[in-house]
């Protein structure tokens, strides 16, 4: 236990002694808050979509087929109350919902005027705005049409818009449980394997080898800082886009710290996994930066969404441990769900972490080549 | 030996702030001498290679190195010089040719030129089979003297070399030493720096620096005659831990 | 004399390459074994496998008693390693460096420090400052204090003088022989000759061979040959002068002379006659005892010519 309280001592000495370390642990952070406050808009496929049709009649019918077939839209589900709506939004899969109120379409022969009221998830300020425009254009579209069709009378639906979650649809909410997600697994991923072969490189690993130390100690010796460290981190983090943003934490805030910490173990064992693969601290920091920044800002659903990508992407952004976790943290802070709705990510993000430990501790050798 | 002076230091002082690293050095270095240049780490050493190589100013005193000004003309001095280094000397991802290639070609020399000293190069070291093999596959002693003979093969006055046969088998390193001679017979003065004592002994003259000073400066035998030392290392070893 | 390190037979290949061929040693208690041979000649390699983090392809390696391989978590606790790149964390001071190295082994500074009490109060007084900011000499000596910091009963010490100034490397070899009284066993490596003389007992390597093991002495008075030292102004031309020679059996430059030996033993007035004849002239020739660096060329000239045929 003294050689483990040793090493750890040693490997806090490292890191306070050099400032760029503490930059990068602490200074990036805040930077990256600030510099991913725009958010990259793109085009739409198949979002989901669910109506809640109360009226039932002709117009409503054609309406909803018009937006069901223009390819931008997918349907998930019809609905029959008004309670169910906030249930589907959460689900997830379904980005906007649709309603028409009783007596649509005898209004608007009536009236030549009515409203439809489109719902969206504001928790996805990005997928809310490009939803809510399609559907606003194709409403626009299906009016023209109407007055063209022989015997037509200029009739006028407007789409009226709603935004659950994040009314009034600011970017932030949506960026910052991204960049906790990036910035932790950059972070422990890319400390962890630079410590650990900056001691290859050095050769001191080679005395650590010769000496009682286990494997185990070596490693958990390099963790334990980078764990306390992360930590501090996050809660840094969500001060910040309190102070700054004034974004509360919606759901439980021990949840989203316990998940937290899954999470940042998860990155410490495939850090831990890639300085067992990479002999130098060039390789390691290439293979965290581009093997994981990139994908986790791409392929993650943190800019682009992942409805919108070719069905490739799609699958290789199913192996991206990040994607799992910006799920868990969106639900937790902005749409203020329990575990109920996010255990399947849970789950799949403490697999993950065992298989790069278990990989990890196959791979590392208690001797060299 | 006293043939003509292509390094000629007088009154070099060189400051780092108020950290004297060359204080007062005055000397010179004969055209095909073998000039041996040694000192403790952090005797200032360094310091006075890079002024000697174009690479630094000094603070004070005149260098004049080829026939070029230190101060005035350090580009020129870069021209006529040639430097070798025990590693990373020779990128090891090319082959032999287009390491020769690369390298006549930052000298400024022609295509036809190149090809017609590679040519020559490869024959003097029977290396020709070798030409298109990878530095990395190629044992140290090759790699020693391919490097060597690329630092000279735009025939520059000076040859610097930092511990150049550090390392390598007693054979080739006297194969080395063979090249060295062959090199200052032909008039390139050969300029080298070394922890190494025995290699100090190849040497036509030798010069000891302590703390930023010139303090000895003479053939190895007279070195060892006037500290009454039976070897360099022993005239070293007097100079910089009297007792 | 009780065996420290016992090796018989060890093999190593890195691809095609073959690292060590049969390597077959043993070195004694309290004794100062050196291994001597160029870079890439094997020594690493053969460290690597004493100090039980790299495995022989097969051969057997006993030391202390242990099996290199079944026995490594016990050698482990009690060998002191220093490998060829001082292994200093560069931004922990001296102290926090010794310190660390100390921890780690499950001892503190003070437990041993009479032990290195010698070695590191030469840097004592630099305690606080970075261990990337020491000069070659003094990195040497705190590598050394953290390698001897839990007084281990061996010490390997891997190209401890390489790089390091002739004022140092003097120190560090006095230091060495003041180990000797603390009962450790010392194998090191070194790629220069001259070192050979300090060590109680060598071993010339050289392409993954052990050529020669015995003491420098008897290594040096092996040399087969009458060995002529022949001196003049002009090196290279005596050089290639001597190359002409029909009599001639080695001649390679030494220092600021020229050590050559002849077919006919010893040299007659028809060689002084054949110098006069080329031209040279104040040539100095006397018979010389042979360094151990002629024994070693005589060595590796006999491998060659064994492997060309």
């Amino acid at each position: 236990m003294k050689r483990f309280l040793g090493f750890v001592k040693k490997e806090f000495l490292h890191i306070f002694r050099d400032y760029r370390t503490l930059i990068i642990l602490f200074g990036i952070p805040a930077a990256q808050i600030m510099i991913f406050g725009y958010v990259v808009s793109n085009d739409l496929k198949d979002a989901g979509v669910a109506f809640l049709d109360l009226s039932r009649d002709e117009v409503t019918q054609k309406l909803t087929d018009k937006i069901c077939s223009s390819g931008f839209f997918r349907l998930t589900e019809t609905l029959t109350s008004y309670n169910d709506i906030d249930k589907i939004l959460k689900k997830g899969k379904t980005k906007a919902v649709i309603v028409f109120q009783k007596d649509f379409g005898r209004d608007l022969f009536a009236e030549g005027k009515t409203t439809m009221s489109v719902i969206a998830d504001g928790s996805e300020p990005n997928m809310a705005t490009l939803v809510t425009n399609y559907i606003t254009a194709i409403t626009t579209d299906f009016n023209i049409e109407q007055a063209r069709a022989p015997g037509g009378a200029v009739s006028l639906i407007s789409a009226q818009v709603r935004m659950f979650y994040n009314p009034s649809l600011q970017g932030h909410y949506m960026f910052v449980p991204g960049v906790i997600t990036l910035i932790m697994i950059l972070i422990c991923a890319l400390m962890t394997s630079v410590t650990i072969t900056r001691e290859k490189e050095f050769g001191t690993m080679e005395v650590l080898l010769v000496s009682p130390l286990r494997p185990t100690q070596i490693i958990l010796g390099k963790v334990t800082p980078y764990f306390i460290l992360s930590f501090i981190n996050v809660i840094v983090i969500l001060l910040l886009s309190w102070f700054v943003f004034g974004l509360p934490v919606k759901g439980s805030l021990v949840l989203l710290l316990a998940e937290s910490m899954l999470y940042i173990l998860m990155s410490l064992s495939l850090g831990i996994l890639i300085s067992t693969v990479s002999s130098t601290m060039q390789q390691a920091i290439f293979i965290s930066m581009v093997g994981m920044m990139l994908p986790t800002i791409l392929l993650s659903g943190f800019i682009y969404p992942i409805e919108n990508m070719p069905w490739i992407y799609n699958w290789v952004s199913a192996i991206m441990p990040p994607r799992y976790f910006i799920i868990i943290i969106k639900d937790i802070m902005i749409k203020g769900t329990g575990f109920a709705y996010i255990w399947k990510e849970t789950l799949i993000l403490a697999f993950m972490t065992m298989v790069f430990i278990w990989l990890s501790i196959r791979n590392f050798r208690i001797r060299l080549h | 030996m006293t043939g003509q002076s292509v390094i000629s230091v007088s009154n070099l002082v060189k400051k780092f702030g108020s950290f004297v690293a060359n204080d007062n050095l005055s000397f010179e270095v004969y055209e095909g001498e073998i000039f041996g240049f040694l000192g403790a780490n952090g005797a200032g050493k360094t310091t006075t290679i890079r002024i000697l190589s174009g690479l630094s100013e000094p603070t004070s005193g005149k260098v004049v190195v080829a026939g070029f000004d230190a101060k005035k003309e350090p580009e020129k001095i870069k021209k006529n010089i040639g430097y070798m280094c025990q590693k990373f000397s020779l990128y090891e991802d090319l082959t032999v040719k287009e390491n020769i290639t690369l390298y006549g070609g930052i000298y400024g020399m022609s295509k036809n030129l190149i090809r017609e000293r590679t040519a020559m190069l490869l024959e003097k070291l029977s290396f020709q089979a070798w030409g298109d093999r990878l530095i990395s596959s190629l044992p140290l002693g090759f790699k020693q003297k391919l490097a060597f003979s690329i630092a000279i093969l735009h025939e520059p006055r000076i040859v610097y070399l930092d511990e150049p046969t550090g390392g390598v088998d007693p054979i080739t390193r006297r194969q080395f030493w063979e090249m060295i001679y062959e090199t200052a017979a032909r008039g390139i003065t050969v300029f080298v720096t070394t922890h190494y004592m025995d290699e100090a002994e190849y040497c036509d003259r030798v010069s000891i620096m302590n703390e930023g000073r010139i303090v000895a400066l003479d053939t190895p035998e007279g070195l060892k005659k006037s500290y009454n030392a039976s070897s360099i290392e022993e005239v070293f070893v007097k100079i910089a831990r009297p007792k | 004399m009780q065996t420290v390190i016992e090796s018989s037979g060890i093999c190593k290949k890195f691809g095609e390459t073959v690292a060590l061929d049969n390597i077959t040693f043993n070195v004694g208690e309290s004794e100062i074994f050196g291994l001597i041979g160029p870079d890439g000649a094997g020594k690493t390699t053969l460290f690597r496998i004493i100090t039980t983090i790299s495995l022989p392809d097969s051969g057997s390696m006993k030391v202390l008693g242990l099996d290199a391989i079944a026995g490594f978590r016990e050698l482990r606790r009690r060998i002191g390693y220093m490998p060829g790149r001082f292994s200093l964390y560069q931004d922990l001071s001296v102290e926090e460096n010794l310190e660390f190295y100390a921890t780690v082994f499950g001892t503190t500074v003070k437990e041993n420090y009479d032990l290195i009490s010698d070695i590191y109060s030469h840097i004592e007084p630099f305690k606080k400052r970075l261990a990337g900011k020491l000069s070659g000499g003094m990195k040497q000596k705190l590598a050394l204090s953290c390698a001897l910091i839990h007084k281990p009963d061996l010490l390997v010490l891997d190209e401890p003088t390489t790089g390091v100034d002739a004022v140092s490397r003097q120190e560090f070899w006095d230091m060495l022989r003041k180990l000797r009284q603390h009962n450790i066993t010392i194998i090191v490596s070194t790629p220069y000759m001259d070192e050979a003389m300090r060590c109680d007992r060598v071993g010339l390597i050289q392409g993954g061979r052990i050529l020669t093991v015995d003491n420098p002495e008897n290594i040096r008075t092996g040399f087969s040959a009458i060995l002529y030292r022949i001196r003049a102004a002009e090196k290279y031309r005596l050089l290639i002068a001597l190359r002409k020679y029909s009599g001639i059996s080695s001649a390679y430059p030494f220092g600021d002379s020229v050590h050559a030996t002849f077919r006919t033993g010893r040299i007659d007035e028809s060689f002084r006659e054949f110098l006069r004849s080329e031209g040279m002239e104040n040539v100095t020739i006397e018979e010389s005892p042979a360094d151990i660096e002629d024994r070693f060329l005589e060595l590796m000239a006999a491998v060659k010519t064994e492997q060309g045929k």
